[in-house]
């Protein structure tokens, strides 16, 4: 869907980023993860031409994203930033209207839309339509953020570090939701992060930056048992590698025919939850059960750590 | 029980005022000296002993309520005696038919009036009113003033007598005074607002356009009058449109000019810091989500920069009303027509005809605007 090529950006002498290109597929969650300085945030700004680049050049579906005017590029791709951006003077349905205003819907439209996207994010239409950006929640603004940004259905969501201004248990909560709504519009989001957990936690492809360099990119699985660079292990993080890795698999993947006695775990439950489990009931198997409670096999503690290593 | 402070002294300054200075000055005819005349000497004895007994009753609540209502209700109480004492001293002084003899609110009068007055103010501050309230009360006010005074209740005063004089003239140098100060703010917008954005926008322009505007704010008002006459006078001699067009080194132009310099700063000013406000986040929102400039600056900077758009109006409007004053020296026109004539013939009367419609120009100007800038405000950026 994204084709990055040889991507520079340079303000007077010091470069920001430097001859990235990666590929995002479509559907794909890809997260941008890097420190502060990295450049992860300036590459993201590239893609809908925030910032234009020094050389180099990115295509949109095979298309250069300089063919067209940057506005009209920007109404087609979502975009969310961290602190929400709301427009504290517009009302949440008509900060979520704002591109299909843009881009001139019918107001019956729009209305349906902003309908739909309050209830997607389990904002009562009744309650919130009319209030403004200052008599919410945290949580709730960050979510009028992500519905605004997806308010005109575009094929592309970009996040600026989305949830950094969230407490832990709302942005546990956000980071679901943003799962959810994958699943559920299919839209294919790239995210900046500056949390390791949080790539992890989201992302199918996970880019590493430093320096305005991309260090690698792939799948998270690959960034902990083929680092590219000794700074992408150092940022994944040595110590717990193997319980990180155990994350990224669910019960249901790794689940061995037949039944044993044992306690019953989810088949979405990570191998590390199960791990935790079993060590702390003092066992060494455990029932797959799928959401409906069917057997869907077992578990040993072995076969658990058998995933845990490259 | 303890007093309140602020209406213990305004309760002593107002009875002390009341008590020891004349509360008209009576004159045979325009220019002869006056003859002081306490409230006792010109009402009946029940009239006077009436008002004192209802102006004491002012000054416990002053000194002992604390309910902000109440307050109110007795200051405006007060405010009412002592205007209505007042008129009837006219009617009791002025012989029937006679419109020669000149009855003058006296010291008494005014320093009881104005702590009444501000012992209003008080009560109104206290009461937090929201906005709409606010420019209610003063509208309320000013049409109880104006219905007293189509209805001739202060016909015997003498400004109203300098009125009854300048009647025509008064309507006309009145709009006049507004236009002016109107008008220079009018074009104020027109080239602050750009200027402001554009100061915005580029920070090196800023300093020097401040400063240079800071630098005008310090010209004293006459003498920018006077700075302007030459050039102004200049252009109309060789621009014979501009002559046609009213452009002279004397009469409105200057005074427009000026007014408009004075007024730059505090648009530009402002101007510059309601954009700042806006928050970096709500504007790459805004650039993000595929506004154009344009759109961005209409639609999400200016308007969440115009509360602090509307106190820079509010500063030049009250700033301008006052200024246009001055205006009058150099063939402007306006209110200030009358102060300087009232001036120049010693006659108090008339100074006051044109000072005291400015200051309620000005008073009602800033109450309006500040009600407007806080309406603005409401939804907090």
């Amino acid at each position: 869907m994204i084709t990055i090529e040889n991507l520079t950006k340079r303000y007077g002498t010091t470069t920001v980023v430097d001859g990235v290109s990666m590929h995002i597929p479509r559907n794909s969650l890809t997260v941008i993860v890097g420190t502060s300085g990295s450049g992860k945030s300036t590459l993201l700004r590239m893609v809908n031409r925030l910032v234009e680049p020094t050389s180099g050049r990115v295509l949109l579906d095979g298309n250069d994203t300089r063919a067209e005017p940057a506005h009209l590029l920007r109404r087609r791709i979502g975009y969310a930033i961290q602190g929400h951006g709301l427009f504290p003077h517009h009302t949440v349905a008509e900060n979520i209207a704002t591109v299909p205003r843009l881009m001139g819907w019918d107001a019956a439209r729009i209305g349906a839309r902003v309908t739909e996207l309050l209830k997607a994010f389990a904002l009562d239409p009744a309650t919130f339509a009319g209030q403004f950006p200052h008599q919410l929640s945290g949580g709730q603004q960050q979510r009028v953020g992500v519905a605004r940004a997806l308010a005109a259905e575009p094929q592309l969501l970009l996040m600026d570090e989305p949830f950094g201004a969230l407490d832990p248990i709302i942005r546990a909560k956000a980071q679901d939701d943003l799962l959810d709504i994958r699943r559920r519009f299919g839209t294919t989001i790239v995210l900046v992060t500056h949390d390791m957990d949080e790539a992890f936690r989201l992302g199918d492809h996970v880019a590493v930056m430093s320096g305005g360099r991309m260090l690698q990119y792939g799948p998270p699985a690959e960034l902990l048992t083929r680092p590219a660079d000794p700074l992408v292990s150092r940022m994944t993080g040595l110590a717990d590698r193997a319980m990180r890795l155990l994350s990224l698999s669910t019960a249901g993947e790794a689940a061995l025919p037949g039944t044993v006695d044992g306690p019953a775990v989810a088949a979405s439950a990570s191998l590390r939850d199960v791990l935790s489990e079993l060590v702390w009931r003092g066992v060494d198997a455990a029932c797959v059960t799928d959401a409906d409670g069917t057997a869907r096999g077992h578990l040993t503690v072995a076969a658990i750590l058998a995933h845990g290593r490259p | 029980m303890r007093a309140d402070r602020l209406g213990a002294l305004l309760s002593a300054a107002g009875t002390t005022a009341l008590l020891s200075l004349p509360f008209v000055i009576f004159k045979a005819n325009r220019i002869v000296p006056g003859t002081p005349h306490s409230l006792g000497d010109v009402l009946p004895a029940w009239g006077a002993i009436g008002c004192y007994a209802l102006l004491l009753a002012v000054s416990i609540v002053a000194l002992y309520v604390t309910n902000p209502r109440l307050r109110l209700f007795a200051a405006l109480a007060g405010v009412v005696v002592v205007a209505l004492a007042v008129a009837a001293a006219g009617n009791a002084l002025t012989p029937a038919g006679n419109k020669v003899v000149r009855v003058a609110p006296g010291a008494g009068w005014w320093i009881a009036s104005v702590c009444l007055g501000l012992l209003a103010t008080d009560a109104i501050t206290r009461l937090r009113p929201g906005p709409a309230l606010r420019v209610l009360l003063l509208a309320a006010a000013l049409g109880v003033a104006l219905l007293a005074l189509a209805h001739g209740t202060f016909d015997h005063l003498s400004i109203m007598r300098e009125y009854a004089v300048n009647a025509v003239r008064f309507a006309h140098e009145g709009a006049r005074h507004v236009a002016l100060a109107a008008g220079s703010l009018g074009a104020a917008l027109v080239a602050g607002l750009p200027l402001g954005i554009l100061c915005y926008r580029v920070p090196r322009l800023r300093a020097a356009v401040l400063g240079t505007l800071n630098l005008i704010q310090t010209i004293p008002g006459i003498a920018l009058f006077g700075m302007l006459m030459a050039p102004l006078g200049a252009l109309a001699a060789a621009v014979p449109l501009a002559a046609q067009l009213g452009i002279r080194g004397i009469g409105a132009a200057p005074a427009v000019v000026a007014l408009f310099l004075y007024s730059l700063l505090p648009i530009v000013a402002n101007t510059v810091a309601g954009l700042k406000r806006v928050p970096r986040a709500t504007v790459d929102a805004a650039q993000g989500m595929g506004m154009t400039d344009s759109q961005v600056l209409t639609r999400i900077e200016l308007p969440l920069a115009l509360p602090v758009i509307i106190t820079g109006v509010r500063i030049v409007l009250v700033q301008n009303i006052g200024m246009v004053t001055v205006a009058a020296l150099i063939g402007g026109g306006g209110l200030g027509t009358f102060v300087f004539q009232g001036i120049g013939q010693t006659a108090i009367d008339l100074v006051l005809l044109g000072a005291i419609p400015i200051v309620v120009l000005a008073f009602s100007a800033a109450v309006v605007l500040d009600a407007l800038a806080e309406v603005m405000a409401r939804a907090p950026a």
